[in-house]
């Protein structure tokens, strides 16, 4: 079964923007939106761009969705499905994630 | 029928190249085969555009064939060829190599040579003409060792040839037999006025001259002698005296030839033989050689008709030109000199602006016959379309010619012009073809130029296929969406604005007053840009924090493999040894890939972000500051020597680099802005090419605006002249301004300027003569950053909270193990795909 495993603290975010958190071995990206209280956290590490750099991607939203805009070549991924807006074909790994008492915990498949 | 039949085609220039394509375009393509002779070293080119190779176009730049066009449709092309001979009996083509090819029908598209005045001395040496590439690059070997050049002719080509001697840097003059310049187009007045503009630009003029010999120069190479007794020493001789037809192939094989040459064809363009045409220069219609490419289109179309066993004939076209000469706008349209019967006329002449116009109207006022157009050709698409379309003239005509005194508009708007008036008279696009494009789905000018090839030839159509279209989009109720994204139903200027008028600080303020959503990677940074612009705040402000592009976050340039780059200003390129060694000192510890740029600084690459505050920490101990070739802002200020130390130098170009380096460093802006100073017209800072260049000369700085390197590159615009530095940076302030309120997001000054209704005019007299009564307010915008500068650097290395963000991982110290590094050259690079999966072990730094 997946388990919850600490990531950081909540001040350890960035409003509106990405940290990267090294999460059982794995490169997450965790991204802050503190007016609407969400966390997402998506794999680190872009495909396109073949480097883990997703957390210093803008974020905002595209029609509605949720998105991360790749600092590198600038597709856009979906903050919580993982997949690619633009060939939706690529999906990247997207994590569960929540706010416990101001720790961030994420949950890593097995 | 399957290829049975042979066409051949003499001449691939540019009729014969524009035949081909209309040919494969047609059904007629399966009835022949098709082989085509080519006497130059390369297929067809632009020679409309020719000039432009001293501008730096490559011959291949202006090829007029599609790539694999020859091979694609199964035409033999024999390229540096001659045709020799024509044998009518036996129907064959005999070329100059000895290829013997048997035709059915035959397409004569031989042009034109250059006439040369049989002077005693013409064929000396640097005695040169116009017309082929090999004849540009001829002259331009001449002009390496030449000072003086002279163009013989003072017609349309012959300006255009002048222009290019002085682009070549030698003392220019022109000689005209007839008593005025452009003779055929211009009358007396419109000629004069046209002198005077060119030798404003320093050309020298000479009407009336006739060429008695040329022999040695003194001096010069050669020395012209005139029939009046004077003499002109020059280097080189460009002859632009006339074109005469290419007709000896035709001649030899017994075709009718008119009286003074050219092949005389009927009006399906046959000639005199029912099995060969003859179209483009070669061809004489009606007694008419037209020397334009239009009518020469119109011919091969024509030709294509009558292969498919359509009905069409050519019955003559339409004469009119309008031209920028040598940065003069000259136009001239149908019967400029009132030869017709009971013609009126109306001139306007302008000495202070120096603006010439004259209407050739009928008898009865009614109808346009003619104008002419010297120094503002701006009502040349109206007149044309007056002219061509027989619409009725208003009932004062002068209107059309008189500066507007009230704000009614006397133009034709694009609704008044018939669905058959032609738009583009090179590819002969009706509006009713344009529309119908536009209807199809094409609503912007690319797709437009991709569909109809309307304004692809000479481009003079431009501006009014832009009018038909957006009058069209406006009448299907098309609103041209300019919003910048879907958050904010606004454009950048009018965001500007909201943020000036209602004094918003901040991201949140803007969306939650004006837009909607989250936000996204276009209107965040955008907006962030227009924030630092107007406010100057320290970007990474936790409120601006997130609306920062990827580079502008760690205040670094990123690359390929999530590393950075670090680029230190080093204003105007001027370094201490000691910095120098700082430099090195930097690069060596943290082991960073280092190279000299583009723009006269030093970048070191492969740092990590948990690097990158030491890195700035050492560099800003030992003087330097943020460079921003992260950010789009002002980047460097290039300088040359300059009068300190160069011979030539007129004045301190490095000083006044460093001194606008500085004065406007950290100025954030719609893209990216760059400079240079040079310290006399040599020009080694090469200012031309760049947002801001100045250049010294005795009299004060000149100032050019609006050019660019990069995708496509521009050439900048002179925008005033002889300045001193006070007034010179004035300008640049309010222009800088100007640009930063009203340009597009990730627009440069040149496209900024080119879409600007009245372009560089109108930015003139924004800027100079304050035509919005903005400039104090400008100025004001300006210097306020100016005040607030800081080195972003600088800030983020003394606040503790800011430094929190630069690690890989918030909740560990371990660097990311897919940045992996290889030697090359004794210096790093990122390892790639396949190196990366061998060497992942590997610990570096
Ligand atoms: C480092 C440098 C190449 C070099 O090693 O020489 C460079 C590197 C980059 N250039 Fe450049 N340009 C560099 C000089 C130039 C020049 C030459 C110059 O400035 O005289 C030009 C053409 C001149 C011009 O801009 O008018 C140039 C035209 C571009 C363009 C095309 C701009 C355009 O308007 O078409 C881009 C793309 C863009 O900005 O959108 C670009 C973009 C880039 C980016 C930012 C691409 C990117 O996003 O990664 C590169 C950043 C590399 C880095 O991390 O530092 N770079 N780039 C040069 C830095 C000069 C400096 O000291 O700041
Ligand atoms: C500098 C310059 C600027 C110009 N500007 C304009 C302008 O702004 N607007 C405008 O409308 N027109 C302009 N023109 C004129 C325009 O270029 C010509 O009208 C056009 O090129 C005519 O096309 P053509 O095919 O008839 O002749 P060309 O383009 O001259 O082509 C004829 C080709 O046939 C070849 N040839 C000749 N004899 C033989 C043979 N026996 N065998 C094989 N090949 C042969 C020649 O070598 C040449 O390549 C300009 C011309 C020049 C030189
Ligand atoms: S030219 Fe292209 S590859 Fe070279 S530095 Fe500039 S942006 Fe990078
Ligand atoms: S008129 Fe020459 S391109 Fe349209």
């Amino acid at each position: 079964m997946a388990q919850w495993i600490k990531a950081c603290n909540i001040d350890d975010l960035q409003p509106d923007s990405g940290v990267c958190a090294l999460v059982a071995g794995r490169q997450v990206a965790i991204f802050y939106m503190p007016k609407e209280s969400t966390v997402y956290a998506l794999s680190n590490y872009d495909p396109f761009g073949k480097a883990n750099v997703l957390s210093r991607g803008l974020i905002g939203d595209i029609k509605g969705q949720p998105v991360v805009a790749s600092p590198l070549y600038k597709q856009h991924f979906n903050l919580q499905t993982g997949v690619c807006l633009e060939d939706e074909s690529v999906k990247i790994p997207a994590y569960a994630i929540r706010i416990e008492n101001g720790s961030v915990q994420v949950s890593i498949p097995e | 029928m399957s290829k049975e039949q042979t066409l051949v085609v003499i001449g691939n220039g540019m009729v014969g190249q524009n035949f081909l394509a209309s040919l494969v375009e047609s059904p007629a393509k399966d009835d022949y085969k098709i082989v085509t002779f080519c006497e130059e070293p390369r297929a067809a080119y632009d020679r409309v555009h020719l000039s432009a190779f001293f501008t730096g176009k490559s011959a291949e730049d202006l090829s007029l064939v599609e790539p694999g066009f020859f091979e694609q449709h199964g035409i033999t092309l024999h390229i540096g060829d001659k045709a020799a001979k024509i044998d009518r009996h036996s129907k064959t083509v005999t070329s100059q190599n000895g290829v013997t090819i048997r035709y059915d029908k035959l397409v004569l598209a031989t042009g034109s040579y250059p006439f040369v005045p049989p002077v005693p001395g013409h064929d000396r040496m640097n005695c040169l003409v116009y017309r082929t590439i090999e004849d540009l690059e001829a002259m331009a070997a001449a002009a390496k060792t030449g000072k003086v050049g002279v163009v013989v002719g003072g017609g349309l080509l012959g300006l255009e040839a002048a222009k290019a001697l002085k682009d070549l840097g030698l003392q220019t003059h022109v000689v005209e037999f007839a008593p005025r310049l452009m003779a055929v187009q211009l009358d007396e007045a419109g000629g004069s006025m046209l002198r005077r503009k060119i030798e404003d630009l320093g050309v020298t003029v000479h009407t009336g001259k006739n060429t008695s010999v040329i022999t040695d120069g003194e001096h010069c190479v050669n020395k012209m002698c005139f029939v009046d007794g004077e003499e002109l020493e020059t280097d080189i001789v460009l002859f632009s005296a006339g074109i005469r037809p290419r007709d000896d192939i035709a001649r030899d094989c017994g075709l009718d030839v008119g009286p003074r040459g050219g092949i005389v064809i009927n009006n399906q363009c046959l000639t005199s033989d029912p099995d060969i045409y003859a179209i483009g220069e070669c061809a004489l219609w009606n007694g008419m050689i037209y020397g334009l490419v239009a009518p020469g289109y119109a011919m091969a179309r024509t030709v294509v008709a009558d292969l498919t066993g359509n009905e069409a004939s050519f019955t003559g076209a339409d004469m009119s030109t309008k031209l920028k000469l040598m940065g003069v706008d000259v136009a001239s349209i149908g019967d400029a000199h009132a030869k017709t019967q009971g013609a009126l006329v109306y001139t306007y002449q302008n000495g202070a602006s120096e603006v010439y116009k004259r209407l050739v109207v009928s008898q009865d006022k009614k109808q346009l016959l003619g104008a002419v157009l010297v120094g503002d050709a701006s009502g040349y698409g109206t007149l044309l379309q007056y002219c061509l379309n027989g619409i009725e003239l208003p009932e004062n005509p002068d209107a059309l010619i008189l500066p507007p005194r009230s704000d009614e508009s006397v133009g034709l708007g694009p609704d008044a012009l018939p669905m058959s008036a032609q738009i583009c008279s090179c590819y002969d696009v009706t509006k009713g073809a344009v529309c119908q494009a536009i209807e199809a789905g094409c609503t912007t000018i690319g797709a437009l130029k991709s569909e109809t090839k309307a304004s692809t030839g000479c481009g003079g159509c431009a501006a009014l296929l832009k009018s038909v279209l957006n009058s069209e989009l406006a009448k299907q109720g098309f609103e041209v969406n300019t919003d910048i994204c879907e958050h904010f139903p606004f454009t950048r200027q009018d965001l500007f604005n909201l943020i000036r008028v209602e004094e918003i600080k901040t991201f949140d303020v803007l969306l939650e007053r004006h837009g909607k959503g989250r936000g996204c990677e276009i209107c965040k940074p955008a907006v962030g840009s227009i924030l630092a612009s107007y406010w100057n705040d320290y970007v990474l402000k936790t409120e601006h924090l997130g609306l920062q592009d990827t580079n502008d976050t760690f205040l670094a340039n990123m690359q390929k493999d999530g590393t950075y780059s670090v680029v230190p200003r080093i204003t105007g390129g001027e370094i201490s040894p000691d910095m120098l060694i700082a430099l090195g000192q930097v690069g060596k510890k943290y082991k960073l890939y280092t190279k000299i740029t583009g723009g006269q600084r030093v970048d070191l690459f492969g740092a990590r972000v948990d690097q990158l505050p030491h890195i700035w920490k050492e560099l800003i101990d030992a003087g330097f500051e943020s460079g921003h070739a992260y950010g789009k802002s002002l980047r460097t200020v290039k300088s040359c020597v300059g009068s300190t130390w160069c011979r030539y130098g007129v004045d301190d170009s490095v000083g006044l680099a460093i001194e606008l380096e500085n004065r406007y460093k950290g100025l954030r802006s719609p893209h990216k802005i760059k400079f240079a100073v040079s310290g006399c017209t040599r020009e080694c800072a090469e200012a031309q090419g760049k947002d801001v260049g100045v250049i010294a000369t005795e009299t004060g700085w000149n100032l050019y605006v609006c050019g660019n390197g990069g995708m496509k590159p521009r050439h900048a615009d002179l925008f005033a002249t002889g300045l001193d530095k006070a007034t010179l940076i004035k300008y640049i302030d309010r222009f800088l301004s100007f640009y930063v309120r009203t340009a597009d997001r990730l627009q440069r000054t040149a496209v900024w300027m080119e879409n600007m209704e009245g372009g560089l005019d109108y930015l003139k007299s924004v800027v100079i003569d304050d035509k919005l009564g903005l400039c104090e307010q400008l100025e004001q915008q300006m210097q306020h950053v100016i005040d607030t500068y800081h080195c972003e650097w600088l800030t983020t290395i003394e606040d503790e909270s800011k430094l929190k963000r630069f690690r890989h991982f918030v909740n560990s110290d371990q660097p990311d193990d897919n940045v992996v590094f290889i030697e090359e050259r004794g210096q790093i690079r990122p390892a790639d795909e396949e190196e990366r999966k061998h060497f992942k072990m590997v610990e570096v730094a």
